[in-house]
């Protein structure tokens, strides 16, 4: 690949805490070279920043390899940048050319506030998942790996969903801030599997419910989640959690159960 | 679970969205069939003999009732929806570009629907509101085919009816294929089928509507 430097113009989003307003600030960044990584740039920006005694550009991340969901940032109106199926970590500037012009924004949810910068709060995931996204497994002996049979297309499937990162470029690219396609994967993962049937029904109800109160939009089938995915998860996800939500809600142990227990262990 | 458990989360008010559109969808193909009486070309004498049975029989009245209720359902969620939408992001991207595979309308569908709202109010008061003024109020016996002929050669009435019947193609281009993904219905084996089926019914819909203006516009009818 060839190799060659640039000069680019960053407006970066800062903010330096929830309350305050925010701004866009410009940076000229010199001599970049196409072979770093987004995040990389940013770290020449930073050690820039910290050298002339200003405050560094907070933004998370942390595997760097695609795998961990941290990095979140929104350049030129797109969730992790112009690739498709691709992190912000995993972006190149070998997608830019010398005299560009990147916007960057955090994830922008009302229910994703927004830490400092580009760094925003992601926590409501972790709620949705403590509501139902496990399964209750008694301790002791390891169980025989073989005992449970699973279907080998419904395994493939499941792995599919559960390759979700849980990064939010879904909400943050839905032009309803919905959190359907996380969910959905969530959900997906566990109810494609025998080991998740015991607490299926419980589990879309109490994860549907938390997702509610978190204040995430209403899912609008505009399908941009799938878009704009790194993991490509489909939509495919969405409906069966449709499906399985009216299936909970029309089977009869649920209605004998207004509020299923939230840690319904076996 | 409660059944206004179900209707008051996010996924129970989309059940509603869809089913009532559905219904809508049905209700779509029942008016155009209807409608297109007028072109058995009888100056709309089956037409109006059409149309005044349904005015004078009961059982069309009080399905009547019910197209009104799953109406206004179908609205006031569709609007409670898009305010709760646009508030769950309080401040706007600066840029937001969205891939060339996402439809521009499937973003618009409240400002679709409020188009057809519109449009939906200036139908009732051109062709509802003089029937049921002759039903209820014992007011001159209305030939509708005549009234339509009267409407739609207004050049100002037939761009309207125009604009309300994009709105409606468009507002239907996203919404078959949504109400079918909102109950679940979406898989690799249906949902490319569901697609196709909800194009064609969206556009011939929209061209039985059009051609009625387009008729009497163009003197094809009298
Ligand atoms: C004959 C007229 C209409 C038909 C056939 C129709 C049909 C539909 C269908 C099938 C959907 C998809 C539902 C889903 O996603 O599950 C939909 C969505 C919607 N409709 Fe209508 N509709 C009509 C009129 C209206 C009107 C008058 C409004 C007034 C505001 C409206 C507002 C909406 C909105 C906002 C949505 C999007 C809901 C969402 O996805 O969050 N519609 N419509
Ligand atoms: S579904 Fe995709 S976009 Fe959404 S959290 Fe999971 S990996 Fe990220
Ligand atoms: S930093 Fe882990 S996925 Fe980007």
């Amino acid at each position: 690949m060839e190799h060659y430097t640039m000069n680019l113009t960053l407006k970066v989003w800062r903010q330096k805490n929830r309350q305050e307003k925010g701004h866009f600030e410009t940076y000229d960044m010199k001599d970049i070279l196409s072979e770093m990584s987004f995040l990389e740039m940013f770290d020449v920006l930073n050690e820039r920043l910290i050298l002339e005694n200003k405050e560094p550009v907070v933004f998370d991340q942390d595997c760097r390899e695609g795998i961990c969901g941290a990095c979140s940032m929104y350049i030129d109106g797109r969730a992790h940048g112009p690739w498709q199926k691709n992190t912000v970590c995993q972006l190149h500037m070998r997608a830019y050319k010398d005299g560009d012009t990147i916007v960057v924004e955090p994830w922008r949810s009302a229910a994703f506030p927004i830490i400092k910068d580009l760094m925003v709060d992601r926590k409501a995931f972790d709620r949705i998942i403590e509501a139902g996204g496990f399964i209750s497994v008694n301790t002791g002996n390891a169980v025989d790996a073989n005992s449970t049979p699973v279907d080998r297309a419904k395994s493939e499937e499941a792995f599919d969903s559960a390759t979700c990162i849980g990064c939010g470029a879904c909400v943050a690219a839905c032009p309803n801030s919905s959190a359907v396609l996380f969910v959905g994967a969530k959900i997906s993962q566990l109810a494609l599997l025998p080991q998740g049937d015991p607490e299926r029904k419980a589990r879309v109800i109490n994860m549907v419910d938390q997702m509610d109160k978190e204040g995430f939009g209403n899912c609008g089938n505009i399908y941009n989640c799938e878009a704009e995915c790194p993991k490509g998860i489909s939509v495919e996800n969405i409906a069966r959690m449709n499906r399985e939500y009216l299936g909970a809600f029309s089977s009869s142990e649920m209605q004998t159960r207004p509020n299923p227990a939230k840690h319904n262990g076996v | 679970m409660t059944w206004k458990q179900l209707l008051t989360s996010s996924l129970g008010k989309k059940y509603l969205m869809g089913a009532t559109g559905f219904f809508l969808i049905i209700y779509l193909i029942v008016h155009a069939s209807v409608n297109a009486l007028i072109f058995y070309d009888d100056n709309g004498a089956t037409f109006n003999v059409v149309a005044h049975f349904m005015l004078h029989n009961y059982f069309i009245r009080f399905l009547e009732i019910g197209l009104f209720a799953v109406f206004i359902l179908h609205i006031v969620q569709g609007l409670m929806l898009w305010k709760q939408n646009t508030s769950a992001r309080k401040i706007n991207y600066y840029r937001q570009n969205f891939p060339r595979e996402i439809k521009w309308y499937s973003r618009y569908m409240g400002w679709l629907g409020t188009f057809i709202l519109l449009f939906l109010v200036l139908h009732l008061y051109n062709f509802w509101a003089g029937t049921k003024h002759e039903l209820y109020f014992k007011g001159p016996s209305n030939d509708l085919y005549k009234e339509m002929k009267k409407v739609f050669t207004s050049p100002l009435l037939f761009t309207l009816y125009m604009l309300g019947l994009v709105s409606l193609l468009f507002h239907l281009l996203q919404g078959f294929q949504s109400a079918f993904q909102t109950f679940g219905i979406n898989n690799r084996r249906w949902i490319p089928i569901v697609r196709r089926i909800g194009i064609f019914y969206s556009i011939i819909i929209c061209i039985v509507f059009a051609l009625m203006p387009i008729a009497f516009m163009a003197g094809w009818l009298q």
